[in-house]
Parts: structure tokens; sequence; C-alpha cells
């Protein structure tokens, strides 16, 4: 360096003078040793290519698969089974056994995470010998491949037990539907018990929405009555009683309201 | 006339010796995947490095349309998705890009890893890529929130609850992060936001610019 003394500034900068300046030149390839070559252009090109070729997975994934978009957050649903995105499924896993949960979820949540993120960091000084190779290595190689491991299986068994179809189903954008709440047959319907399950209007509480049902009022007003059956398991209970919540007719109502309902 | 402007502005501030060390600086054969197919492993963290600056990119024209604001966060993004122009390409990138980065930022610690490249003189190189994935890990946090749909506030809830339960510091985490002791709401949402696009990428560029110098510094490691 040519700092201090003897130095020829430029004016009162300590830009050095054209003298002593660096040309503008590449250097000679003749100075790179064997295959190596200089980083521009010749790499960066090369790196461009890979980079290009990255470029076009990346962008047939996002036109593929267009990213998600579930219903506007609404704190006040508890049913919401919760999950974090892919690369967090693991560490959520950890959380679902017994040694690393309830009293012991400080175990899962802190104290796992905590030390292999810790070891991660710290690898430098927890392997000091000069070997590079990873046979030469074993413990290192073997913590690491061990984790690899355990981060993929907990994936897998995350992935493996979620309910995928309810987790879709649950997370759907729900059309917004202006209720005609002066119609009779909303009225039989407001009056009957069916409100209690399928809300104020009709946008589905504990049972789902009655909106865009697809149904005919003739099934409807048989579901309304005998409620729905699945394999032997009951996912309606029979719901409306005739002359007790309204009559034939009032059903009758009830179900062609309820069938005339489209989502936007 | 671009010669002369180069000059001019050399002349001034002398940028020669800048880029040219950038320019010529060698690329082993053993990096290059012109030599060796297998040296494609020495790519990962230059792909990480090209999401990251799409992330960058995609992430300041999501904020053209995007408002952080309980009642019109979700809206905003409906309307960027199917309303705006090419909105659902650029919101598809920020989306799978999050997800490339992790994946690309993993796979380029295992090599710097089974390379045993961290090794003395490079260990301090080492310890803040850890911190750049941490950072990385912190903004896909952060961001999972700002559509503000379901599964993003109650993912949130979930990790929140999770960094609540450090030992000692856990509620003023708690605090810190969702801006009330119990509430998951507006707070939440703002705070997220500027962490996610103020905070965190700050601290991102910071230990990025680290990164490079300590690698132009130290040059890259030798072959096995």
């Amino acid at each position: 360096m040519h700092r201090g003394k003897g130095m020829k500034f430029v004016g009162d900068s300590r830009v050095k003078g054209l003298e002593h300046r660096m040309p503008n030149i590449p250097k000679d390839y003749s100075e790179y040793p064997g295959k190596t070559e200089a980083f521009w252009p010749n790499f960066l090109l090369k790196e461009w290519m890979i980079g290009a070729v990255f470029l076009i997975g990346y962008l047939l994934l996002t036109v593929a698969h267009p990213s998600p978009l579930e219903g506007q957050a609404d704190p006040t649903d508890t049913g919401y089974i919760p999950l974090p995105d892919w690369y967090f499924l693991f560490l959520y896993q950890l959380l679902k056994y017994e040694f690393a949960s309830g009293p012991f979820n400080i175990v899962g949540a802190i104290i796992v995470p905590g030390l292999a993120f810790g070891a991660l960091a710290l690898a430098p000084f927890l392997d000091r010998g000069p070997e590079r190779r990873p046979s030469k290595r074993p413990l290192p190689t073997g913590f690491m491949l061990l984790a690899i491991a355990s981060i993929v299986f907990l994936t897998w068994e995350s992935v493996a037990n979620h309910d995928w179809e309810a987790a879709e189903a649950q997370g759907k954008i729900q059309e917004e539907v202006e209720i005609d709440t002066t119609d009779p047959g909303y009225e039989v319907y407001s009056t009957s018990s069916c409100i209690s399950c399928h809300g104020d209007n009709l946008e589905g509480q504990v049972g789902p929405t009655l909106v865009g049902t697809g149904y005919t009022p003739e099934e409807i007003a048989d579901i309304a009555v005998n409620g729905i059956e699945e394999d032997g398991e009951q996912k309606m209970p029979p719901s409306f009683e005739v002359d007790v919540d309204g009559s034939e007719e009032d059903l009758q109502t009830m179900a062609e309201f309820i069938a005339g309902l489209e989502a936007e | 006339m671009l010669n002369k402007l180069y000059d001019w502005v050399d002349e001034r501030l002398d940028i020669t010796p800048i880029w040219r060390d950038i320019a010529d600086h060698e690329v082993p054969e053993h990096v290059n995947p012109a030599h060796h197919f297998s040296a494609f492993v020495y790519c990962f963290g230059g792909l990480t490095f090209f999401i990251t600056v799409i992330q960058i990119l995609s992430g300041m024209f999501l904020t053209m349309y995007y408002v952080p604001d309980i009642e019109n966060a979700w809206q905003s993004v409906y309307y960027l998705q199917n309303e705006v122009a090419f909105g659902e390409i650029v919101r598809g990138m920020h989306h799978w890009g999050a997800s490339l980065v992790v994946v690309m930022i993993f796979l380029h610690t295992l090599r710097v890893f089974f390379t045993g490249s961290y090794k003395k003189p490079r260990e301090l190189n080492w310890v803040v890529g850890v911190m750049l994935f941490g950072v990385i890990l912190g903004l896909s946090f952060t961001g999972y929130l700002l559509p503000w749909d379901m599964k993003a506030l109650f993912a949130t809830k979930v990790g929140i609850e999770i960094a609540a339960s450090v030992p000692l510091v856990g509620d003023m985490i708690k605090t810190l992060l969702a801006g009330d002791s119990t509430i998951l709401g507006a707070q939440t949402l703002t705070r997220f936001f500027a962490i996610h696009v103020f905070f965190l990428p700050a601290a991102l560029l910071g230990l990025l610019a680290a990164h490079f110098i300590m690698i132009r510094r130290q040059g890259i490691s030798g072959p096995l």
C-alpha cells in the first residue's frame, strides 16, 4: 500500500494520481494455471446458462401451480386445524411425540431444534481436524446424515398423517351472497333449528354453507327432514320436524329458497 | 462515448480496482461444471443468491398492491391474484421462490458441510452462512402471515406459541412479535410486515455482503 508519505494526490483527495493507477485491462489468460478461468465474462456466462435453465423450471412451476390463497383469516373459527408451510413440517411433527409435547413441550420446541441449529452454527469449532473428506471424519458426517434422515422422516410422517382433503375444505374461500332475509323461505329457515348449525347468512358454522349446494328442492327437503347418513356415519342429524318447525308447505318454501341460492 | 464517461468517473473515483478484482478473480477447474459435471453442486450458493434477487424484485412489486392491514390485506392479495395483470405470476414467483430458496440454501449448506469447506480459515464465513439460513427462515415465517388467510393466521398462532415456550424470555418474545401479550391481530400483521420487508432484508443484505467479501478475501476452498 502506498498510503501516507510520498503519495501523490489528485487535488486534496486520497484517490491515487493517474501514474499510480491500475490499467483497465483484463488479466492475461496465461496467468491462470491449468483450466482456471476468469470470473468475468467466461465463468459468469456459464453460470447464467445454469441460471436460465433453473429459471425456466421455476417459471413452469409458477405457471402450472398458482399460489394458494385460502379464505380470509377468521380468528373466531376454532375448528381450524393449523399447518405450517412444508419446510417447517418436521419441527411441527416433532411436537406431536410424547417425549416432546405436553409437559416435555420444551424438549421438542426449544431443546432439540436449539441443539441442532447451535451445533450447525458451531460446526467449524466442533470439527477442528484438518481432514475434509466426509469419509475421514465419520462423526460430523454421521451426525449430519442422521439429521437429514430425521428431517425427511418427520416431514414424511407429518404429510402422511395430515388429512389433506379436510385441510382443503376448511380453507376454501367462502363466496359471499346477499341473503334476502325477507324471503318467506328465510323466515322458515330462521325459525327452524337449521339456522343454529348453518348460520345467519347460511354461510355455514358447524354445518357447511348452504349456498350453491347443487341439490334440487326435493333433495333439500329430504335432507332437512332425514339428515345425511354416509357409510353408517351420521353426517347430519334429522333436523326439520314437520308440524313442529313448520308445515309441509313451509318445508317446500324453504327448500326452494335454499336451492335457489347460487354463489356469484 | 461510454469509454470517456468511464475514464471521467475513474479519474475521480479510481473505480477500476474494485470491479477488476471481481472480474479477474480466478475460478478454479474443480468448481467449474463445464469441466466436471459433478461440480454443479458448487452452483447451489449462486442459485440461492439468484432466487434471493428474484424474491427482492418480486417482493418490491407485491408491495405496490399489498396493504398491511387486517381489513384489506386479504382483499389486496385476492385482487392482486385475480385482477392485476400478471399479478398471479408475480405472487407465484414470490410464493414458490420462498420454497426454492429454502431448498437451495439447504443444499448449499450440505455442499459446504460435506466438502469440509467450513474448516480453517473459513469458520467465520460458515457462521455468517448459518445466520443467513436463520434470516431466510425468519423471512419465510413472517411472510407466511401476510396474505392474512386462514392457514396464515393459524400457522402463525402455532409459531408464536412455540416462541412463547422459550424459558424466561418466551413471553417477551411473544409480545415483541405479536404486539400484544394475548391478541394475534392487527398489531401482529403490521409487525410481521415491517419485519418481513425492512428488518430482515436489511440483515440479509448486510450478512450477504459479509459473506461475499469473505469469499473474495479467502478464495474458494480447494479440491478434496
